[in-house]
C-alpha cells in the first residue's frame, strides 16, 4: 500500500495533480447539514408529539377540565400512587440485581458465559406482553399460597415492572464496569484491599453516573409498562391499576380527553424524574 | 530481594517459559527490553495480577508464588499510575492503610511523612484529574510506598512525562531508594534511564533475562 504514491512522488510527472498545494478539500457543510437534517427528523417527531398533546389539552372545549377531572379521580390518584410506588421499588430491586451481574459479566470469563449473556438480552427482545403470559404460566406452577399473593395483586405490578426494566439496568451497568480499568482494582489489590474491598471503595464510586443512568432507564421503562402488567397483574382498579391500565382504561370506555390527561400526567412525571435524577445526578458528581 | 524462578507465562499468543531474575535486597534493578516483549508481564507476575503457568518467586525470605497481591508487600506503580478518580490526594496516601486498619493518628502522620518526602503536603484536597504528570507521579510513588514495602515495582514510571519533570522524578526516584533502602523492580525500554538509576540492568530479549554491564553498548 505505501509503495504506491512514492512511485508517484519518484516519476514526478503526475505531481501536478497531486501535490498538497494543489489538492482541495471539500467543505465539511454539506456532511454537517445532512447529519443535522437527519438527526431533527427524530427530534422533531419527539416535540411535535408532544405539542401535540398539550396543544388538545390547552385548546379542545373539554381538555382542560377532563385534566382537572381526572386529578381529582380517586381511581387516578391511586393509580398515580401505585405507579410511584412500584418503579421505586423495581428500580431499587433492579439496581440490587444489574450490579452484581454487570461486574461478574465485565469482570470475569467463565465457561457459559455467552448463554447468560443471550439469557440477559430476553427481555429486551421479547414482547412484553409475553413477559406477561410467562409470568402467569410460572405462577401456576408455585404454591398456591405464593401465587395468591402475587398474581393480580400489587406484587405481580412489580414483579412486571421489573422482569423488563431490569435488562435494561443491567446492560446499562455492565458497560459502566467494562468502562473502568481494571488496573484500579489490581493497584487497589496489591496495596493489601480484598476484592470486595477494591469494589466497595475503588470501582462502585467511579459508577455513580452510570448507576443513575440505569435507575433512570429502569424507572421509566417501569412507568411504561403495560402488557405484561395487564396480564399478570390485571387491570382492577383501586389494586392494580397503574397509569398505563388507566390510559387503556379510559379509551376502551371512549373517554379520549381522560384518556389523554392521564397521558400527559406520565410525560410530566417522567420529566420531572428525568430532571432531578440530572439534577442530582450532575451536582453529586461536581460536573 | 525479588527472586524470579523458572517463571512460565501462557497468556493466548504470548508466551514465555523459565525465566529466571534475582535483585538482590536494597539494589535498584532495572529490567529493559523491547515493547512487547514482556517486561510488564514479569513485573505483573511478581506482583501476582497475572496467572503463572509454572515457576516461583520469592520475596526476601518468603515465597509469595501462592499469595495474594496484597499479601507480598509490594508497591506497585503502574504506567498508566490508575490513580482512584474518586479520592483526593490525602485519601490515596492513606488508601494501603485504611485497609489494613491502621488507627488513624498513625495514618495522618505516614501521610504527613510521605507528603514531606514527596513534596506534595499542597496537593492532599486535590484530586488526581487536577495533577500534572509529574504531581501524579509522585502521588503514585506515595501511595506505592503507603504501608512500607520491601519491594517497588515501578512500570515505566518515567514515560509521558516532558524532559524537565522527567529529571526532576529520575532524581526523586534515587532519593527514595536512598532513603527507604527499598529493592527496585524498574521495567523501561529507555537505555538512558537504566543507566542514570539502575545497580543492576537486566535485558529480556527471546524469552530469556540477561545481565548487562552497566555502560556496554
Amino acid at each position: 500500500m505505501k509503495d504506491r504514491p512514492e512511485a508517484q512522488l519518484d516519476s514526478g510527472k503526475q505531481l501536478d495533480s497531486g501535490t498538497q498545494e494543489s489538492h482541495r478539500v471539500d467543505s465539511s457543510a454539506p456532511f454537517i447539514v445532512g447529519l443535522v437534517l437527519l438527526a431533527s427528523i427524530y427530534v422533531v417527531l419527539i416535540v411535535v408529539m408532544i405539542v401535540a398533546d398539550l396543544g388538545y389539552l390547552f385548546f379542545s372545549s373539554d381538555g382542560l377540565d377532563a385534566f382537572a377531572a381526572a386529578l381529582r379521580s380517586p381511581e387516578v390518584r391511586y393509580a398515580i400512587g401505585l405507579s410511584l410506588l412500584s418503579c421505586s421499588l423495581t428500580t431499587i430491586f433492579a439496581l440490587w440485581v444489574s450490579v452484581p451481574i454487570g461486574y461478574l459479566m465485565s469482570r470475569f470469563e467463565f465457561r457459559g458465559k455467552a448463554f447468560i449473556d443471550t439469557v440477559l438480552d430476553i427481555p429486551i427482545v421479547l414482547p412484553p406482553l409475553v413477559v406477561g403470559i410467562s409470568l402467569l404460566i410460572l405462577f401456576r406452577s408455585v404454591p398456591e399460597f405464593l401465587s395468591d399473593l402475587v398474581v393480580f395483586e400489587v406484587p405481580a405490578v412489580i414483579l412486571a415492572q421489573f422482569a423488563v426494566a431490569c435488562a435494561f439496568a443491567v446492560r446499562t451497568m455492565r458497560v459502566t464496569f467494562e468502562q473502568i480499568s481494571q488496573r484500579y482494582e489490581q493497584v487497589a489489590m496489591t496495596l493489601g484491599a480484598s476484592r470486595s474491598q477494591a469494589f466497595w471503595s475503588v470501582v462502585l464510586p467511579q459508577t455513580r453516573r452510570g448507576m443513575l443512568a440505569a435507575a433512570t432507564l429502569a424507572w421509566a421503562r417501569a412507568l411504561g409498562e403495560f402488557g405484561p402488567i395487564l396480564v399478570f397483574a390485571g387491570a382492577t382498579p383501586m389494586r392494580t391499576e397503574v397509569l398505563p391500565t388507566t390510559v387503556f382504561l379510559e379509551m376502551q370506555g371512549g373517554n379520549l380527553a381522560g384518556m389523554l390527561a392521564v397521558s400527559i400526567l406520565m410525560i410530566l412525571l417522567a420529566a420531572i424524574v428525568l430532571t432531578i435524577a440530572r439534577l442530582f445526578g450532575l451536582r453529586r458528581l461536581n460536573v | 530481594m525479588i527472586v524470579v524462578d523458572n517463571l512460565s507465562i501462557r497468556q493466548g499468543d504470548f508466551s514465555f517459559e523459565n525465566v529466571d531474575l534475582t535483585i538482590p535486597s536494597g539494589v535498584y534493578g532495572v529490567l529493559m527490553g523491547r515493547s512487547g516483549c514482556g517486561k510488564t508481564t514479569i513485573l505483573e507476575a511478581i506482583c501476582g495480577l497475572r496467572r503463572m503457568a509454572g515457576g516461583r518467586i520469592r520475596l526476601g525470605d518468603r515465597d509469595v508464588t501462592r499469595l495474594r497481591p496484597g499479601e507480598r508487600g509490594i508497591g506497585y506503580v503502574p504506567q498508566d499510575r490508575a490513580l482512584f478518580p474518586t479520592m483526593v490526594v490525602g485519601q490515596q496516601l492513606a488508601f494501603s492503610l485504611i485497609v489494613r486498619k491502621t488507627p488513624g493518628d498513625i495514618i495522618a502522620s505516614r501521610v504527613a511523612e510521605l507528603a514531606e518526602l514527596l513534596g506534595i503536603g499542597h496537593l492532599l484536597d486535590r484530586s488526581p484529574g487536577t495533577l500534572s504528570g509529574g504531581e501524579a507521579q509522585r502521588v503514585t510513588l506515595g501511595r506505592a510506598l503507603a504501608c512500607r514495602p520491601s519491594v517497588l515495582c515501578l512500570d515505566e514510571p518515567l514515560s509521558a512525562l516532558d524532559e524537565d519533570t522527567h529529571d526532576e522524578i529520575c532524581k526523586l526516584l534515587a532519593d527514595i531508594h536512598q532513603c527507604t533502602g527499598v529493592t527496585v523492580l524498574h521495567v523501561t525500554h529507555s537505555r538512558r534511564e537504566a543507566q542514570r538509576l539502575g545497580d543492576c540492568v537486566f535485558q529480556l530479549e527471546d524469552g530469556a533475562v540477561r545481565e548487562l554491564t552497566l555502560g556496554d553498548g
